[in-house]
């Protein structure tokens, strides 16, 4: 198979305007930190005995992974089902989820009374804990991911080690070290990645079941027993969508070639998943009879079915819809539209349905909680740019012939 | 196919996951049951007796060494005109509602953890700090916790509370049923002060065979229900009254242990990590005939 493209560091101004703007977000945000960490978590968020998790769980964490799903179903997609034909995006789909698991972890570690203490999991273990176990699975997957990435580093840096002064004695060393563990990766990465597939299986569902352990607490239209399986199926259905939401924006922020194709059929699998998400959302309304909630008019109500209609109903129509698979604008909206869905299911899940027994005010977040929020959302758009700066993630159309080129598993053309 | 042969594929596979199989089943099984102890203790409350004079919250906040105002302080009333919680500076507080019969005797109802059979705080914590100790009380173990506040979220009865404005070492607090007068052999601090012998303490067993003679004998006095005999698969801490429950500011739960499903979901799913394993093979098997496909087609 020939190949017209290869990953290269993407070239031109880092610097534009919304590039400025995100980073005065992440300073915002960065103030707010400084006061979270002085006088506790209470001082910029607005978190109660009864409302004891806000956005930071609920948005950054929750939401988070569900939107860097993109990862895992991108590797079994092009890995384990093998289809080579999608490798441009490999690359990019696996820097998202490897940022996007950082800044969930980031996130729970802000948000923990005793942050200091964040690796007890590692060591104190509580098996009936479904905290403990995506814990454990989050932290064995951004090591995964980590794994992953480093044969894009290998590739960029072997040969290519040039630390000045002092340090110049160490660039032997490290580049031996690259391409050492550039040969191990050769021979084991297929292990890695199945293991990424199946962590990320195990914790997208455990997601699921944090909230079941809250009973009663949480509205009836969201308490569901097969809350796992649904969060799993619309992480499954919302990682495409995140690979081309982030591949459209990219390439046209960059001036990148278009790669309207691959996104058009990536665009074709996003219809059935969701259809199976949506059967399942439906299929438990109907038998649990939760439909009752939905004949009055509530925040509940309203959220809930904000959440399906344009979440999931509009975009599954428009997945289905060649028009909209072909159409750069129409992918973006269908794409974002489902993206919105999921977060907002997430959202939903942990702020909207949880209702504490003794309701003092209802859960608000505070702009101290909102600042942080923003910054870690801003802080890991611009970390994707830089990367792409530097790492060669983004596929571009070959400059100079070159002699026929095989890839490896991981999909990388040497 | 890269520069690696099909039978190195295997071969390492192999390995890995053979490695992966011995080291998990040890750790991923499931725990073992909770074992809760036959005469674990309890406290019986009997809302009908209860006074709401608050030397049970004066005496809690002396045993726990939290600030307190003095003694006399605690004769106002005044207090009981808004509802209030269990918070960090007090592990318990006493309400006041409507009365149920006579107008002229509100019903008085202390509000403290229940000490759960099944404790929905013990099964979400991640690290294991919270504990279901042999005599009943459940206790938190202050050298574990991160502060992740899972036990808040899952708690049936929303009592831990949480030091929101310390940065550094912020404690989850609630009733510990005073473990530590306990372990001398001194009765919690609560039901040793109160006048009115409003709270009985001992054996769980017990005190419900107390409660079923007062009910028994006394069936104008209280309604036919011991709230805790039952409630969140059923808890040390229970409750008499005269009125429902619902009306004194108790959550109508179901009997079911509060993790519910939870528990029995995750290790079904990580049973000796045999499902987890399962789906690797899976994988890698769709993956392995995949490859060989496309060999076959170069």
């Amino acid at each position: 198979m020939h190949h017209l493209t290869e990953p290269r560091p993407v070239e031109g101004k880092f610097l534009t305007p919304t590039v400025i703007a995100l980073i005065i977000i992440v300073l915002n945000g960065l103030v707010w930190l400084v006061i979270r960490f002085l006088f506790g978590i209470g001082a910029v968020a607005n978190l109660t005995d009864q409302y004891p998790w806000g956005i930071l769980k609920g948005v950054n964490v929750a939401a988070g992974v569900a939107l860097a799903a993109g990862g895992f179903t991108t590797a079994a997609l092009t890995h384990i089902f093998h289809k080579e034909y999608f490798h441009d995006i490999i690359r990019p789909a696996l820097l998202l989820a490897f940022l996007g698991y950082m800044f969930a972890g980031m996130s729970v570690v802000i948000d923990l009374g005793r942050f200091y203490q964040f690796w007890h999991p590692l060591v104190f273990w509580n098996g009936n804990s479904v905290l403990f176990e995506v814990a454990i699975c989050v932290m064995a997957y951004v090591t995964v991911l980590g794994i992953e990435f480093m044969p894009i580093v290998c590739e960029r840096f072997i040969g290519r080690v040039n630390l000045k002064g002092v340090l110049s004695i160490f660039n032997r060393p490290i580049d031996l070290l690259l391409r050492y563990s550039d040969r191990i990766l050769d021979k084991t990465l297929f292990f890695f990645i199945i293991t990424g597939v199946v962590l990320s299986c195990l914790h997208q569902s455990s997601l699921g079941a944090l909230m079941m352990l809250a009973g009663q607490k949480v509205h009836p239209l969201w308490q569901s027993p097969i809350s796992p399986l649904m969060f799993l199926l619309s992480a499954i259905a919302v990682g495409f969508p995140m690979v081309i939401m982030q591949t459209i924006i990219t390439e046209k922020s960059l001036d990148l070639k278009p790669s309207t194709n691959i996104l058009a059929n990536l665009g074709k699998y996003v219809g059935p998943l969701l259809g199976i998400y949506l059967a399942s959302k439906i299929g438990d309304l109907v038998i649990r009879e939760t439909f009752v909630y939905l004949t009055s008019f509530s925040v509940a109500s309203v959220m809930w079915t904000i959440e399906i209609l344009f979440g999931v109903i509009i975009p599954l129509r428009m997945f289905f819809w060649d028009k909209v698979l072909t159409s750069r604008p129409l992918l973006l909206t269908a794409s974002l539209l489902l993206i919105m869905g999921v977060f907002l299911n997430r959202f939903n899940v942990f702020i909207t349905a949880y209702k504490p027994l003794y309701t003092e005010t209802p859960y608000w977040p505070a702009l101290g909680e909102i600042s942080i929020s923003l910054g870690l959302v801003a802080l890991q758009i611009l970390l994707f740019r830089a990367f792409i700066f530097i790492f060669p993630v983004m596929s571009q159309p070959i400059k100079h012939l070159r002699t026929k080129t095989k890839y490896a598993i991981r999909g990388v053309i040497r | 196919m890269s520069s690696q042969s099909r039978r190195e594929f295997l071969k390492t596979a192999g390995l890995i996951g053979a490695g992966a199989a011995g080291l998990k089943p040890k750790n991923a099984q499931a725990a073992p049951k909770k074992v809760v102890a036959d005469d674990r203790m309890g406290v019986l409350i009997d809302t009908t007796v209860c006074i709401g004079c608050r030397r049970c919250e004066y005496a809690c906040k002396i045993a726990h060494d939290l600030p307190t105002e003095p003694e006399e302080s605690y004769n106002d009333r005044s207090v009981f005109e808004t509802m209030r919680r269990p918070d960090e500076s007090a592990l318990t507080v006493v309400n006041e509602y409507p009365p149920a019969h006579n107008p002229n005797l509100p019903t008085n109802v202390k509000v403290q953890c229940m000490h759960c059979d099944h404790p929905a705080c013990v099964s979400a914590c991640i690290v294991g700090a919270f504990s279901k100790e042999e005599n009943g009380s459940v206790i938190w173990d202050e050298s574990l916790c991160i502060g992740c506040r899972y036990c808040m979220v899952a708690c049936p009865f929303q009592i831990p509370a949480n030091e929101y404005y310390r940065a550094l070492q912020p404690e989850i607090r609630k009733c510990d049923f005073c473990f530590e007068r306990t372990k001398e052999g001194l009765i919690p601090a609560c039901v040793d002060i109160c006048p009115v012998e409003a709270l009985t303490y001992g054996k769980r067993f017990e005190l419900i065979k107390l409660a079923r003679k007062k009910i028994e004998s006394n069936p104008q006095r209280y309604i036919d229900h011991i709230y805790g005999q039952f409630e969140a698969g059923g808890t040390s801490w229970m409750y008499l009254a005269g009125q429902e429950f619902t009306n004194l500011g108790l959550p109508a739960l179901t009997n079911e242990p509060a993790p519910g499903a939870t528990e029995s979901l995750q290790h079904a799913i990580f049973a000796y990590f045999i499902p987890p394993a399962l789906l690797f093979s899976l994988l890698g098997g769709i993956m392995w005939i995949n490859r060989k496909a496309d060999e076959a087609e170069e």
